[in-house]
């Protein structure tokens, strides 16, 4: 199979416009008699539901948690791009996609970046308009802020709680159509499988979470909007019950999955206190902003912070990228700190962190500017830790956050399954190898409220005329009964250790390999190491209660099930890219001073992955640059 | 470390429900309170017992979807804070710990520690929104809105919809919850047009929900997460009556 990205013609300025131009159009009358699945109520998920009923779509809507409003965009801190240019500051679309290309390492599509940078500016009109109540400037107008990896201030922010207030926008849009009963929201309700037939996604079948029962639901196209799946490291800054189970089976039905181990090591997470630790806190990036990074330069240090006098502290990140300094992108702050922890400088407890400093900050600005910008992480910051960080220095460390990789989709979110598109977080399109700060609330918006309502009518058009199918279809019963098989399967084993003991294992496996470097051994020992562990949870699990009722063990039990298997795929996808790229790097691939080594000539491709069932296939979709010459990333 | 947990136990809604107790031993105090939990869950699966329901998610106090009684606190011994953020060392050695989920008739049991909170769903359902479609907004500086307005809508927004307001309250009322949508929305110019239909559809909808009504005792206030002020109640019945008078 030939991976077509449909790219549209023209000049990177007219692609989107272009697209438009030619896609094909339904009538209103039409509309309602077409209906949508949303599986996920994130930023992209509840985005996408109100927006394709305010089309005429009619929408039903699924989410794990117990109301749209929990799902884990709610968690994002620092704020959303958009290239305003309100600070005058020499920002513009072209800059800010240049940057985005950029800080991806040159390993996404020159067309998908352009269109994210320039819809961009509309998206902060769209959210204004819906109440979000951003940073203001004393004159009314809007504020803007920095973020790594870039010179320009182009962040809109909402204190330190941007995610929650664009979801926060989103739900009451979602609730706008159910109350004009366009949308039908499921909540506590799992995707457990996808539903293709004559090739085309036409379903799903959901676990009710309370009741236990599995349930059949019909439409003309399937929207996943499930979000990342870097809970396959256990420790991660995702919320607890995020999971890869959606995308994972509906790559087992045929969708390909793209550079499934390009994941963003955050480097401003709270470090690890404890072995029964559930997750990481992520402190905001926003922090790099004032903050300084540093550690002692003699090894093993034990004095206290405040104790260790400025010549023998050393400032790495200023030492090593004097002009982006302590805002260099997140794959180079996580890669240099765990350099420096490795080599015997890391800080704390368990000597796995390194000092975030404010005291410049605040003698230059004043304890009050500092309490306006970063308040309440500085509140949270005490809360868990205990800690005054405005007396001594934050510890932080990085730990596992956004997937770059995700569902392979073409320009128009749509996978390798026809009638299923992926958005947000859960497909592989803008980011390539690195996420910029704040590039993930936008593009989840911007999937989710103007690409995908403007795409999917060019594939449901097809549709109108065709004969419908409905729950009765082989199709369903088959997974219907595969499912309740397996979990009846996985209820018997009645084994003798704990779902969470297994992913404590898996947890461990894979951010020893698979995470901030990896190397060829490591990688190839993981993938043994997670053979044995999916051996052995499906002999040894044990999950008490039954089926038909609300068991929040089944529940993980299943999803852990999904990411072994992701995991395999994660590592053979790390091992057979030879070259280090943004967050993947390879031990093997780097420069003398310890920077990526990239090999355009072998590698400027985004590898998609096919599901068979003896191996995983390698399909390439070669990157094309135009417009824009890759060349080496510095942030020197 | 090591605790007693008194735990409401309840396996269904209709099921009568009763206290039941737990000695639990290897615990940290740098552990979450959430995490002695899960804690205990591991210990109850090998010993063949179910597990303890309870509803969480991102565990860094935004989410909202944590929340039991602690010791007859909502949330705990700390003021504003989420159950997620508290941890063992707010506990003493040995100590029982009796643990509830909220107890509102809006918020009925569905098993153990989880309960149902749609009724403040359906509130936002009827009004706690703007009426604008995707594509139809203009420049977003074309309508400035000062700092001090921005600010103090940002307080109110900041509202994580847990239900703290409501199980603390003795009358189990959800003004709080319900004022800080409207004030946030009613405040912004963006909210104008919509401002007292808004009004008078939440509160009705509210009222419908088995919520009892607000006699301002203060208790919401002490422990609501984002600390939002009672004065956003007082705020509301003003805002109530204007559109009773102008609509």
């Amino acid at each position: 199979m030939k991976l077509n990205a449909k790219i549209p013609e023209g000049k990177l300025e007219e692609k989107w416009r272009n697209y438009q131009l030619k896609s094909k159009l339904i009538n209103p009358a039409n509309k309602k008699k077409l209906n949508v699945i949303v599986v996920g109520s994130g930023l992209s998920g509840a985005g996408a539901a109100a927006t394709l009923a305010e089309l005429g779509y009619n929408v039903q809507c699924f989410c794990y948690q117990d109301s749209a409003r929990r799902a884990h965009s709610v968690a994002a801190q620092g704020g959303i791009n958009a290239a305003k240019n309100y600070q005058h500051d020499g920002d513009s679309v072209w800059r800010m996609f240049h940057d985005t290309l950029k800080g991806g390492d040159f390993r996404s599509r020159e067309a998908n970046t352009y269109r994210l940078a320039e819809l961009s500016a509309p998206l902060i009109d769209h959210f204004t308009q819906q109440g979000v109540p951003f940073a203001r400037e004393y004159g009314g107008v809007l504020a803007n802020r920095s973020f790594g990896g870039v010179q320009v201030q182009r962040t809109f922010y909402a204190r330190g709680q941007t995610g929650q207030q664009l979801l926060l926008a989103a739900y009451s849009q979602l609730y706008k159509m159910i109350r004009a009963k366009k949308v039908t929201m499921f909540p506590r309700t799992e995707m457990l499988d996808l539903v293709v037939i004559d090739g085309r996604a036409k379903g799903i079948i959901i676990r009710d979470l309370v009741s236990g029962e599995i349930k059949r639901y019909v439409a003309d196209a399937v929207v996943l909007a499930t979000g990342g799946y870097s809970r396959v490291f256990r420790l991660s800054t995702l919320a607890i019950g995020c999971n890869g189970s959606a995308i994972w089976k509906a790559h087992k039905k045929g969708a390909f999955f793209a550079a499934p181990s390009f994941t963003q090591i955050h480097p401003t997470a709270l470090p690890q206190s404890s072995e029964t630790q559930s997750k990481l806190t992520l402190m905001s990036e926003s922090l790099r902003n004032d903050g300084r990074i540093w550690v002692p330069k003699k090894k093993e240090d034990t004095r206290k912070a405040n104790d260790i006098p400025e010549e023998e502290r050393d400032y790495y990140l200023e030492r090593r990228y004097p002009s982006f300094g302590n805002l260099a992108p997140r794959d180079i702050a996580s890669r240099a700190a765990k350099e420096r922890i490795d080599n015997g400088h890391g800080v704390g407890r368990f000597r796995n962190a390194v000092y975030l400093d404010f005291k410049h900050a605040i003698e230059r600005l004043g304890l009050e500017t500092i309490k306006d910008r970063y308040g309440n992480l500085f509140k949270m910051y005490k809360k868990i830790t205990g800690v005054d960080a405005y007396k001594e220095p934050m510890q932080i460390s990085p730990a596992a956050h956004f997937s770059m990789g995700g569902l392979w989709v073409d320009y128009e979110l749509m996978t390798t399954i026809p009638g299923l598109y992926a958005i947000g977080e859960c497909n592989f399109s803008d980011h390539g190898a690195n996420r910029l700060g704040a590039n993930s609330l936008l593009q989840a918006s911007l999937d989710g409220y103007f690409i995908l309502p403007n795409t999917i009518n060019n594939y449901l058009a097809s549709e109108e005329n065709r004969a419908p199918v409905d729950t009765n279809h082989p199709a369903f019963v088959d997974a219907e009964k595969k499912i309740k098989g397996d979990i009846e399967h996985i209820l018997s084993i009645n084994g003798n250790q704990t779902v969470d003991h297994f992913h404590r294992e898996l947890g461990k496996v894979m951010w020893q390999n698979c995470a901030m470097s990896r190397n060829q051994a490591g990688l190839e020992s993981a993938i043994e190491q997670i053979k044995k562990i999916k051996k052995a949870f499906w002999q040894e699990v044990k999950i008490t209660g039954h089926s038909q009722e609300l068991n929040t063990e089944l529940e993980k039990a299943l999803r852990l099930a999904d990411f072994i298997e992701l995991a395999l795929l994660m590592c053979t996808d790390a091992l057979q890219r030879d070259e280090s790229c943004g967050a993947h790097f390879r031990e093997e691939y780097q420069t003398k001073d310890g920077e990526a080594w990239r090999r355009d000539k072998e590698y400027t491709y985004v590898s998609a992955w096919e599901y068979t069932k003896d191996y995983f296939k390698l399909h390439k979709e070669e990157l094309d640059f135009e417009f824009v010459k890759p060349t080496v990333r510095s942030y020197k | 470390m090591k605790v007693r947990f008194k735990i409401w136990r309840q396996d269904s809604p209709i099921d009568k429900g009763s206290f039941k107790v737990y000695e639990v031993d290897g615990l940290n105090p740098d552990m979450s309170f959430l995490e002695a939990l899960d804690h205990l869950n591991e210990k109850l699966v090998l010993r063949n017992e179910k597990v303890i329901a309870f509803d969480h998610d991102c565990r860094e106090g935004i989410c909202g979807q944590c929340g039991v009684f602690i010791n007859g606190r909502a949330h705990g011994p700390h003021e504003n804070t989420t159950t997620c953020q508290l941890h063992m060392r707010s506990f003493e050695e040995g100590k029982v710990i009796v643990v509830e989920p909220w107890r509102a008739k809006a918020f009925p049991v569905i098993k153990d520690l989880i309960v149902d909170r749609s009724a403040f769903d359906r509130i936002i359902e009827h009004g706690g929104y703007i009426s604008a479609k995707t594509g139809t907004a203009s420049e977003a500086n074309a309508i400035p809105v000062g700092k001090d307005i921005a600010e103090r809508v940002m307080d109110v927004a900041a509202c994580i919809g847990c239900g703290a307001c409501v199980a603390t309250c003795k009358n189990s009322s959800a003004a709080l919850f319900t004022s800080a949508k409207i004030n946030h929305l009613n405040s912004l110019p963006q909210g104008k047009p919509e401002e007292h239909q808004r009004v008078l559809d939440m509160t009705a909808q509210m009222a419908k929900e088995d919520f009892g009504h607000c006699t301002f005792t203060g208790a919401c206030e002490v422990e609501c997460p984002e600390g939002i002020s009672i004065n956003n109640i007082a705020e509301m019945n003003a805002r109530f009556l204007k559109a009773k008078l102008f609509r």
